[in-house]
């Protein structure tokens, strides 16, 4: 299992590209973390919640349910939604080893997050593989 | 995984307390948690049965300050020790940078331990992560209850089950009361940041910075 390493420059670039897509429509916040649980960059109301937790608790959340995705028969689920009573979170996989999660209001619709998502993975992964 | 930060200068390591149901994995996390300030500490996370038995994990964040202008940052992470709970287990070792193994030193719980650390090696099998090049530390713990007329394995009995080849350093420990503790999270402090450096630094030097290793 290997070792990432992000440089500040990295780092604004891709924090640059969750702010492109998905600060700019309202969401709360999005994180973007590795499948250990560790946080790689995050932006939106960040001093709100404690992200460290909420890492952690995404990819062992995301993690059990690809174990749960395979008792059925898939290879995993791509995407997980939550809906709350105000807050919702969207919690999607980003190439093999990364995962996203989006935290929005009822304000947002889904669909708008699920595009956004859809449209910055490929721009997340490139930025996350260059040299 | 190891997550290297250069804009913050600094490194994340996961290092995951493993061992029987009962052995006292989140003894450990409780106590340094309470005896570490909040200036150096995270916030405790556990996910519990009603029993008091981790269900999921725990997670306690810890920062062991700087080295060489890097910030050290651990999480600690425990795993269910009961022997059903082997897929949560699982996932919580996913990216795991250290070990501890705590063990039981109940004489009854003998075959418990070495159970234990099968399924820790298969386990660890399945990411292709060998138990002989992780770092690993043995933690003997309860051994206070000697005191107490309780029959325990003597050190001698659990390095043979244990220990025999792996040859990782021990210490003996009673977490409930703190001793040990500390020094087991040194030892696998030191060993898990030496490991994810050298891997980082050897990976360098044949790849251009800030590329993924």
């Amino acid at each position: 299992m290997g070792t990432v390493v992000v440089t500040g420059e990295k780092i604004e670039k891709l924090k640059r590209i969750l702010d492109n897509h998905l600060t700019s429509i309202g969401v709360s916040l999005a994180i973007l973390i590795d499948e250990a649980g560790n946080e790689i960059v995050s932006t939106g109301k960040i001093d709100q919640i404690d992200t460290t937790s909420l890492a952690a608790l995404a990819a062992a959340n995301f993690g059990a349910t690809a174990q749960i995705a395979k008792l059925i028969g898939e290879e995993d689920f791509s995407i997980l939604y939550h809906k709350g009573k105000k807050d919702n979170i969207h919690i999607t996989k980003i190439g093999l080893n990364f995962i996203l999660v989006t935290v929005f209001t009822d304000k947002i619709p889904l669909g708008l997050v699920r595009l956004r998502v859809k449209q910055l993975k490929q721009e997340l992964l490139n930025t996350l593989s260059e040299q | 995984m190891a997550l290297i930060n250069l804009n913050k200068r600094e490194i994340n390591c996961k290092i995951v307390y493993y061992g029987p149901g009962r052995s006292g994995k989140t003894t450990n996390l409780f106590y340094i948690y309470n005896a570490v300030s909040e200036k150096y500490r995270g916030k405790l996370l556990t996910i519990e049965t009603r029993g008091e038995r981790t269900l999921f994990f725990d997670l306690l964040p810890i920062n062991l300050g700087k080295i060489k202008g890097l910030d050290i940052r651990l999480q600690l992470y425990t795993v269910p020790g009961q022997s059903h709970y082997r897929a949560t287990r699982k996932l919580v070792l996913k990216g795991v940078d250290g070990i501890v193994f705590v063990a039981d030193s109940l004489r009854k719980r003998r075959e418990k331990n070495i159970e234990s650390l099968i399924d820790l090696k298969n386990n660890l099998a399945e990411y292709n992560i060998e138990l002989e090049e992780i770092p690993l530390v043995f933690q003997y713990n309860k051994r206070d209850l000697i005191e107490a007329n309780i029959p325990l394995l003597t050190i001698e009995e659990l390095e043979n089950d244990l220990n025999r080849e792996l040859k990782a350093p021990y210490f003996e420990a009673a977490a409930i009361k703190g001793i040990g503790v500390f020094e087991t999270l040194k030892e696998i402090s030191k060993r898990t940041v030496k490991y994810v450096a050298r891997k980082y630094i050897f990976n360098e030097a044949s790849k251009a910075q800030g590329g993924m290793i």
